[in-house]
């Protein structure tokens, strides 16, 4: 088991690399447009083809994974942060803080997380610049999706303002801000690590299920998503079945992702 | 005498948790629907139609498209109305398919309810078949198999299963299946493997006893309870499927319903939308968790 974790994280750092020198790798700009050679097939100038927009897919595929895979950590963090400021306030103080946030953490674990993201995306502005399509996507990834790790991360708060060390760091005088931060959240890291990556490979679902239904990010700028909707002109995947390249990166990085946590939960 | 007045007890905090709960799911849904015509009253453009940008239409019918939401802009006179309708059974009209919401409601409920319903019985044989034969089997080749192909619909985005669903031509509602059978796969699969680990077990095994005996009734019934919670949680997973995949295969449920008044802005339509999949969701996780209790409590 261990050398398949190790291979899978081999494969997600090369993903990620590439991604990162997308600038330096990619053939062409994700948005270059080669006029006469539009819907080309694979060959040695076009890895990958090109769409009916003559952009090259292989160009295109790197820019993607850089926009996924960068910011699908970041919406993660977004997430993990609240859920500690949430979660961790709410088992820390208890009582009616806790019913109270634990009431919004269900009102929000109330509805499927895909129904609230699409409703919530849906609303604002969709005819927006790349970049900000790209921002509201990822942020509404990170603020919506904080609620199942709030409950992990209020358990674990409440166990351990219940500890024996706590206590004694109380009776001692210690103040509250500094109780949380030195002796408590030291403590709670491991739970917050384990949220975080847990996030990352729903925040990458999530943003390809928004990309497909057109609710992602915007073009030319290319994400996972984005670069799935191809997928929908079904006729075509028969004829140029290079088209299905996009979703098999984006099974594995998730496989990926998927084998390296459960490692970890396992060695922990 | 003393088992008596132990019993009546027991029912009395029976029935005081159960109205507790029944207080907090009203206090939920009520405010689920606030969140979604909160977001939705303040979602920019709002109010806003293509048809106010017709250049041919005159100030006073310009006015008179924006006075047509007019209605609809001071939140709290929505909502209180709203709540007021559907107390004598009018949910109002949808904005968008100028009809009322009961008839869309009624056309499209059935269809959803029945492709959610078909997704959970297979998606739930599949798991449980494949869950249960590995736990039989005991064999490290099947166990990869089945992780693999647990694996592979796992990591798939629920949009790109429906496209794949109709690029074989097969029908769009299967696809729910497939969402909901990694997931309960993996916990029953958990499940029976930490069962397998008790004292008892070992020792009917040791006496003999064949591996579909224990399983059946030994494993299983200690088991029982964390299956209906998870029958519960998997009716969310569901519901939450069916969005995409009614979207993208063009079936014409509350999914689609909700995916069309979401891209336009129906503000009536969304709020009933969300009251309905909250209610579903919290009753799901609320009929699963009671069966769980009363099997607890019947065990015990």
């Amino acid at each position: 088991m261990k050398a398949f974790t190790r291979i899978a994280a081999i494969a997600l750092s090369v993903v990620f690399v590439a991604g990162l020198l997308a600038g330096v790798l990619a053939p062409a700009h994700y948005a270059k447009q080669f006029r006469e050679d539009a819907s080309a097939s694979p060959s040695g100038k076009f890895l990958l083809g090109t769409d009916e927009l003559g952009r090259d897919r292989f160009s295109r595929l790197l820019y993607g994974s850089r926009v996924s895979l960068l910011l699908a950590p970041c919406a993660a963090l977004l997430s993990t942060l609240l859920a500690a400021l949430i979660g961790g306030a709410a088992g820390y103080f208890g009582g009616r803080w806790e019913k109270s946030a634990m009431l919004f953490t269900d009102l929000f674990m109330s509805m499927p997380w895909l129904f609230l993201l699409i409703t919530v995306r849906a609303v604002l502005p969709l005819n927006t610049a790349p970049t900000t399509s790209v921002l509201i996507t990822f942020s509404l990834l990170g603020l919506l999706g904080w609620a199942a790790s709030a409950r992990v991360v209020c358990s674990g708060t409440k166990s351990l303002r219940n500890s024996e060390f706590v206590l004694q760091a109380k009776a001692a005088g210690c103040r509250a801000g500094r109780l949380f931060a030195v002796h408590m959240l030291p403590n709670l890291k491991p739970v917050l690590f384990a949220q975080f990556w847990i996030s990352i490979p729903v925040f990458i679902l999530a943003e390809a299920n928004l990309g497909i239904l057109g609710l992602g990010v915007s073009e030319p700028l290319p994400s996972w998503g984005s670069l799935l909707r191809e997928l929908e002109d079904f006729s075509a995947i028969g004829l140029q079945p290079w088209r299905l390249v996009p979703l098999f990166l984006l099974l594995m990085v998730v496989s990926c992702f998927q084998m390296v946590i459960s490692e970890k939960e396992y060695s922990r | 005498m003393a088992s008596g007045s132990a019993e009546n007890s027991r029912g009395r905090s029976a029935a005081r948790r159960f109205l507790q709960r029944l207080v907090v799911f009203f206090i939920t849904l009520l405010l689920a629907g606030l969140l979604g015509a909160t977001l939705v009253r303040f979602a920019p453009g709002f109010g806003l139609s293509t048809e106010q940008l017709d250049t041919r239409l005159t100030p006073e019918s310009v006015q008179a498209l924006r006075d047509a939401h007019a209605g609809e802009r001071n939140l709290a006179l929505f909502y209180a109305r709203f709540l007021g309708g559907l107390f004598t059974g009018n949910l109002g009209t949808s904005s968008s398919f100028k009809r009322p919401i009961t008839e869309l409601l009624r056309e499209r409920l059935p269809v959803t309810l029945g492709a959610i319903g078909w997704g959970m019985v297979l998606g739930w044989l599949l798991a449980s078949s494949f869950a249960a034969s590995a736990w039989l089997f005991r064999s490290r080749t099947y166990d990869l198999f089945t992780t693999v192909l647990s694996g592979i619909f796992l990591c798939l985005p629920t949009a790109a299963l429906a496209i794949l669903f109709l690029l074989m031509r097969a029908p769009g509602r299967f696809a729910i299946a497939l969402v909901v059978f990694p997931n309960v796969f993996r916990y029953v699969r958990n499940l029976l493997a930490t069962s397998g680990e008790l004292p008892h077990i070992i020792t009917a095994r040791a006496k003999g006893l064949g591996p579909s005996r224990v399983l059946l009734w030994h494993v299983l019934p200690p088991a029982a309870p964390q299956l209906f919670a998870l029958l519960g949680v998997s009716v969310s997973m569901a519901l939450g499927a069916a969005i995409p995949i009614e979207a993208i295969a063009g079936i014409p449920g509350i999914g689609q319903l909700a995916w069309q008044a979401a891209l336009g802005r129906d503000l009536p339509l969304l709020v009933n939308l969300t009251l309905i999949v909250t209610a579903v969701t919290l009753l799901a996780n609320w009929a699963g968790e009671l069966f769980a209790q009363s099997l607890r409590s019947h065990a015990a």
